[in-house]
């Protein structure tokens, strides 16, 4: 699939910008704070409904106006489809496909798939494990976003679960009637059938990712690995069992073992918010023994497997490279540009013409103070 | 800003749940324009909901006596209860004709978020009216979201042990709609409740 236009109002720095889009590479450069990254997240937002670089939807919409428009004409299969997301900070999105609103935003979800590489990503190797649940989840989304659903209800029962818990533990320090917890088993078995359903499909990804992980990270780092991907429950060191029925039960007694310390800190200690993928390079973690160069290829491996999966579920996904190169060393560089070249649609931003490989010769924009210009 | 008295009437209107700055604006001066025997009416009638109307003392459900209509019905089933959150739920019901017995109003789910336990809700009065083994079977009508689900499996616990048969209302499909606009997670559901045909 490729995006063969992309139209922002009011989106960052743009009060209004038009830019046709062909397949193959393209390339923006142009200085920093010009507004590369913004178009490039833009696309991302019509594919996940999330930015990358923010948590919230308030810095998405430019000062001043109220909402901020993306509209994006997508390719897939010879067909063209309209998207187009109206972002509303502090309320409801609202969304459209071929001019048609559809009664959840979430509906355009599928319609558009990337996979974006950014400076960021070096986090999922180095930074905390909410990095990597994160990762785990977007991908994911983009295979089934249903699962955005799935998501949903389970920060739900966890939010209630907790404040359940808060209110019990603040009532009991302050030394008077201990607050009701009679409705903790009821929480107890809506988190395990969440938790057991989101559990159960990071497991299997997990899995499938790990023969593309270490694939992708020999063809980047030419040997070195082997890699390996261990999923860590919060609820034991033992491996998890696959199934779903049985991954609630081994819920359901990790939160009995826990309630003490859970009624005592005030806070859910087991569920998938709590897990981690261990992310192996030979023997030992990547995080904290893996140097600079290696961190950069597992990071990019992660993200080259996640191309290769998404790939094979059908429906090529685009791919987004923002501001990777300046990151790497020559070779990777190198290494990353061949691999990504073939790509139906690869989008590329550079704060000089030169941090773009050769390989990548392409269309290219110049973007400075809100302007998109096509120069090649 | 409007002055005085009309921008009073506006903020009033605008505390109303699902009433915007602009609905408010729009209601304020269609009221300055309307007839004054139109308004005297409005007034009346809000002035009278206050004065008269009460919650049953059996259900909850609203009442202008001390008891609700339904509670008072002698043809009413007493051996039937139907939970629901709130009383438009109770129309709600009425309204497909279907059910025969009688209603309870809990006036909201469990929802620890806005610090509403079973306490907070009509729960014990339930007890109370269960206590006397004159009803058989508890229907569940909470709301199909998390609160109203938790609500649902925290009573069918509790009522466990009084050998009650508690039911919980089906979640599906809408009928008369197409099966390709449902959402994964209602077919979802539709599919887990899916029941043999009888033929």
């Amino acid at each position: 699939m490729h995006v063969a236009h992309l139209s922002l109002a009011d989106f960052r720095s743009y009060a209004s910008v038009e830019v046709p889009l062909d397949p193959g590479v393209t390339a923006f450069v142009g200085p920093n704070g010009q507004g590369k990254t913004n178009l490039v997240e833009a696309v991302g937002y019509l594919a996940t409904l999330g930015s990358h670089r923010v948590a919230n939807d308030a810095p998405l919409v430019r000062l001043g106006a109220e909402r901020a428009y993306v509209r994006g004409s997508i390719v897939r299969e010879g067909r063209t489809t309209l998207a187009e997301l109206e972002i509303n900070p502090g309320k409801a999105n609202r969304a459209r496909i071929n001019r048609s609103p559809v009664p959840r935003p979430r509906d355009i979800l599928g319609l558009l798939r990337t996979v974006l590489f950014a400076p960021e990503d070096l986090a999922l190797v180095k930074g905390d494990p909410g990095e990597r649940r994160r990762f785990l989840d977007e991908l994911l989304t983009a295979r089934a976003p249903r699962m955005l659903g799935v998501r949903q209800d389970y920060e739900r029962v966890l939010k209630q679960r907790n404040a359940l818990l808060r209110s019990a533990a603040m009532a009991r320090r302050a030394g008077g009637r201990g607050a009701s917890l009679s409705t903790l088993d009821v929480w107890d078995s809506h988190l395990a059938v969440a938790g057991a359903e989101l559990t159960a499909a990071r497991l299997e990804l997990t899995g499938a990712l790990q023969p593309l992980v270490d694939k992708a990270y020999d063809e980047v780092s030419s040997g070195g690995g082997p890699t390996v991907l261990e999923y860590r429950a919060s609820i034991g060191d033992e491996p998890l069992p696959a199934d779903r029925r049985l991954i609630h039960d081994a819920l359901m007694a990790a939160i009995e073992r826990q309630r003490p310390s859970e009624i005592e800190r005030g806070v859910t200690l087991v569920g998938p918010h709590r897990d981690d993928v261990l992310l192996k390079l030979g023997a030992l973690p990547a995080k904290g023994y893996a140097s600079h160069g290696e961190s950069w290829s597992y990071a990019l491996a992660l993200r080259l497997a996640s191309y290769e999966l998404l790939r094979a579920d059908g429906g090529e996904p685009v791919l987004v490279l923002d501001d990777v190169f300046a990151e790497l060393d020559a070779r990777r560089r190198e290494r990353l540009a061949e691999l990504v070249a073939p790509g139906e649609q690869v989008l590329v931003t550079a704060a000089v013409a030169e941090d773009v490989p050769a390989v990548l010769a392409g269309a290219r924009y110049a973007v400075s103070a809100g302007e998109v210009r096509r120069t090649v | 800003m409007y002055e005085g008295a009309v921008q009073d009437l506006i903020d009033e209107l605008g505390r109303l749940p699902g009433v915007g700055p602009k609905s408010a604006q729009r209601i304020a001066f269609h009221l300055l324009a309307a007839d004054p025997a139109d308004v005297r009416r409005l007034v009346n009638a809000l002035v009278e909901v206050k004065d008269k109307v009460r919650f049953c003392t059996v259900c909850g459900n609203v009442a202008e006596a001390d008891q609700c209509r339904i509670c008072l019905d002698p043809r009413r089933d007493p051996s039937v209860i139907c939970v629901v959150e709130e009383s438009k739920d109770v129309v709600a019901v009425e309204k497909t004709r279907e059910f025969r017995g009688r209603y309870h109003v809990l006036g909201g789910a469990i929802s620890p978020i806005e610090g509403v336990g079973p306490d907070d809700l009509r729960i014990r009065e339930l007890m109370t009216r269960l206590a006397d083994g004159e009803v058989t079977e508890l229907i569940l009508a909470t709301d199909p979201n998390l609160e109203g689900e938790a609500t649902a499996t925290y009573l069918a616990r509790l009522c466990k042990p009084m050998g009650l048969k508690v039911t919980r209302l089906a979640s599906g499909l809408p009928v008369g709609g197409d099966l390709e606009y449902a959402d994964e997670v209602t077919l979802g559901r539709a599919f887990e409740g899916r029941r043999l045909l009888d033929v």
